[in-house]
């Protein structure tokens, strides 16, 4: 059953300079859903931003396939159409844009690529009604400018309509459950849920065992000093909460280190 | 119960629906021209009409003669060229040109065939229609744009004006300002040169002296122009000038739109179009001026584009009435100019709302001054300059609240954006204040396009040429939304284009 979606090899990158993530390995198969865990500062967007293809960071060795494909190779509006999908830490405002027509350039972007036709107006409005319901996000936000004065946990559920509407291969959440109050965040995982198919999977970044009460991953991985120190199930997390990071920094300075 | 949250909803979607379609048009026009260069480079060959270059009382009188005028206005245009000879030429402003050689340019131009002017579109030089045709605007009124007439000015003259029974029948004037002189003249002299003199400035006297055509409008008491009006300005001779006068009048308690759109050829010299423009608004009456400026800006090296020195200002004369500017300059290798209006009329209101568009090596100075001398009047100011490449880009705004403007007030905004790091935006914002009672709000702010907005659209699949777009439509919004339809989606697309290649 388990195709490799997502297969990242000794990945290093810098920023500014300065290494960040140094040898990366982790794979990721159809169906599954991966959370990562780690320290502030540890490099868990960054290897989110990587895999989106932000030009600030430099990859200096390693590679990343993607559905069989160079991922590194690849714009970052290819991968997007390629269905990778990335919501973002701190989603950016466009002010002025209209968030309705935003999403509609970018459905049909992904759907050309994709040899489909492009949605009008009415197709996407039927499919926006469809995945209003399914998310529970207030009609009135969508209407406005992408992001702009949305509240933290606003701009969070936004990023998971975005998700919805454009059915990535490869979703990878970034720390999308802080900001969010106790019904959303529920909402949310219950979206991301609903997204599951045997034929993608999901990329959870969270600092809390809470969100994975909710969205039940398969494996948890510690990432710490840019390099994926442990790894386990979703116990993992569990034990990661009692005992804090330094257990795990602990072990893996004893020569421990466990990868996938 | 249930019905009525159905009915609700079907409501609120088809207004959702009908937002979007307008949205969708625009999107639909900016993907298909947004890998065009300057498409109006052309050249039509056309058989000229042309008198020979230079500048002094006998090639006056000769523009003057070819147009058949009053002996009072060839005295006018002589008054004012005798005041421009000693006048020098401005020095203040935010960028520098080089030298026009005044007696090198071409005063008259205009397609041979009509020299005078053709009496109905039928009359029209096929080839010229033809060349209108190409340029997306089309003067056959069949095919015409619904509910927008056009007045064509072609160099030196108008060669054509659309749907004009149409009009009359309201009573409304809207010709060639040649034809005017002849069929209205005691109109033209009433107003002609009564908000700007025609000593005003270097390039309003030069104006005044020379100007062979423009249009020319007057709308009824009580009338609502039924159809947007629209100049359509085409520079096509060599080594001219283009120097039109435009004149609008709203009598008590009418409202009328006007448009005016421009292109011309790609020249590698600079070419000098110095126009007039004048609006008049009695009581309660109401002008919206809209101008789509896309004259040829030159080249990536700076090489040629057209010098766009224009005197445009608006008198509110009566009570409660409103003159509103809105302006979209995308073209032009230098734009200097300031819509400007007079709020003289009590509860009068002046509105200025402009997306000024520099790259490569084009400038622009430009705002607007907004006098209040009448009580209660209220001026509103919003400008969006955006600077790439090596654009640079000048907001110069002045607010004057007289004596006499008991409760004036005025909102001013102005947001610049930078595309790239090589460009510039400056703000000189001057404000004189003689009534206590007056409220003035200034509001300025430098944004930076940011990489992470562009990354943001492009995770998302957009391309940067679109996330840029994007952006910036977004930025340009409350004047775009300012716009009539037609003209809001060709500012899009203006802007599409112009911004295509400042992404790196
Ligand atoms: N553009 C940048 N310039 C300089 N340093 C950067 C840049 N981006 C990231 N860094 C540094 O890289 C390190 C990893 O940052 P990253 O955002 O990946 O951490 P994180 O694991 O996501 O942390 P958090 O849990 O706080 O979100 C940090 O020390 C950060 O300061
Ligand atoms: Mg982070």
């Amino acid at each position: 059953m388990s195709q490799p979606i997502l297969e990242i090899s000794n990945l290093h990158a810098h920023v500014e300079g300065n290494e960040i993530l140094k040898g990366i390995n982790l794979t990721i198969n159809q169906g599954e859903v991966h959370a990562i865990m780690g320290p502030n500062g540890s490099g868990k967007s960054t290897l989110a931003q990587v895999l989106a293809g932000h030009e600030a960071y430099e990859v200096t060795e390693g590679s990343v396939r993607y559905r069989g494909l160079d991922l590194l190779e690849l714009d970052p509006e290819e991968r997007a159409r390629e269905g990778v999908f990335l919501a973002f830490q701190y989603p950016v405002e466009l002010p002025g844009v209209n968030g309705m027509y935003f999403m509609k350039a970018a459905l049909n972007a992904v759907r050309k690529h994709r040899g489909l036709d492009e949605f009008d107006a009415a197709d996407f409005l039927t499919l926006v009604r469809e995945k209003t319901q399914v998310l529970d996000i207030p009609k009135e936000l969508l209407n406005r400018p992408v992001n702009e004065g949305f509240s933290g946990g606003e701009k969070k559920r936004n990023e998971i309509f975005q998700m919805a509407l454009l059915e990535p291969s490869l979703a990878i959440l970034d720390e999308t459950d802080s900001g969010l109050d106790i019904d959303a965040l529920r909402i949310v995982a219950d979206g991301v849920n609903k997204l599951k198919r045997p034929d993608n999977a999901a990329l959870v970044i969270t600092h809390y065992q809470r969100l994975l009460d909710y969205i039940v991953p398969d494996f948890v991985h510690v990432l710490s000093g840019g390099q994926i120190i442990k790894s386990g199930g979703k116990e993992l997390a569990l034990e990661l909460e009692e005992k804090g990071y330094d257990w795990v920094k602990e072990l893996s300075r004893e020569g421990t280190v466990e990868a996938v | 119960m249930r019905d009525e949250i159905q009915r609700e909803e079907m409501l609120e979607q088809e207004s959702v629906v009908e937002r979007f379609d307008k949205k969708v048009v625009d999107q639909e026009v900016i993907d298909k021209v947004a890998t065009e260069e300057y498409k109006y480079g052309f050249y039509t060959d056309l058989e000229e009409d042309r008198i020979p270059p230079g500048l002094n009382e006998e090639i006056i009188a000769i523009i003057s003669a070819k147009k058949n005028e009053p002996e009072w206005l060839l005295e006018w245009r002589l008054k004012a060229f005798r005041v421009w000879q000693k006048m020098e030429e401005p020095t203040w402003q935010n960028f520098e040109y080089g030298p026009i050689d005044y007696q090198g340019i071409t005063y008259y131009a205009a397609p041979k065939s009509k020299a005078d002017g053709p009496k109905s579109l039928d009359e029209v030089d096929p080839e010229i229609l033809d060349m209108y045709e190409k340029l997306g605007i089309p003067l056959n009124e069949r095919a015409a744009l619904a509910g927008v007439a056009v007045d064509a000015v072609l160099d030196s003259v108008s060669v054509g004006t659309t749907f004009k029974k149409t009009l009359a029948e309201k009573g409304i004037i809207f010709c060639s300002f040649s034809e005017a002189v002849q069929e209205h003249p005691e109109l033209v002299r009433q107003y002609l040169g009564s908000v700007v003199p025609s000593t005003d400035n270097y390039f309003a006297a030069l104006n005044s002296a020379v100007f062979s055509d423009g249009s020319f409008c007057y709308i009824p008491k009580g009338v609502r122009c039924p159809m947007e009006l629209s100049t359509y300005f085409r520079i096509n001779a060599a080594n001219t000038g283009q120097f039109e006068r435009t004149l609008l009048i709203a009598d008590e308690g009418s409202y009328v739109s006007y448009l005016e759109g421009c292109t011309a050829p790609r020249r590698d010299e600079n070419q000098l179009h110095a126009a007039v423009v004048e609006l008049i608004a009695l009581d309660d009456a109401e002008i919206k001026y809209s101008t789509v400026q896309n004259w040829y800006p030159g080249d990536k090296e700076g090489r040629g584009g057209i010098y766009n020195f224009v005197t445009k200002r608006g008198a509110c004369r009566g009570k409660n009435s409103k003159i509103s500017w809105t302006q979209v300059e995308t073209g032009s290798r230098i734009t200097w100019k300031y819509p400007s209006c007079i709020l003289q009329g009590d509860n009068s209101i002046g509105e200025f709302y402009s997306v000024a568009v520099t790259k490569n090596y084009q400038e622009a100075d430009t705002g607007t001054k907004m006098i209040h001398i009448g009580k209660n009047t209220r001026s509103t100011i919003v400008s969006k300059g955006i600077s790439a490449g090596f654009g640079q880009n000048t907001y110069r705004g002045q607010v004057k609240i007289m004596k006499s403007a008991e409760g004036a007030r005025n909102y001013s905004q102005c947001d610049s954006m930078l595309i790239g790091d090589k460009c510039g935006a400056h703000t000189f914002p001057y404000l004189e204040v003689k009534n206590s009672t007056a409220q003035i709000e200034h509001e300025a702010s430098t944004s930076k396009i940011g990489e992470d907005q562009i990354f943001y659209c492009r995770q998302r699949g957009l391309s940067a040429e679109d996330a840029v777009s994007m952006i910036v439509n977004g930025f340009c919004k409350e004047v775009f939304r300012e716009l009539p339809m037609e003209f809001a989606v060709e500012a899009q697309k203006l802007l599409a284009v112009s911004l295509e290649d400042s992404v790196g």
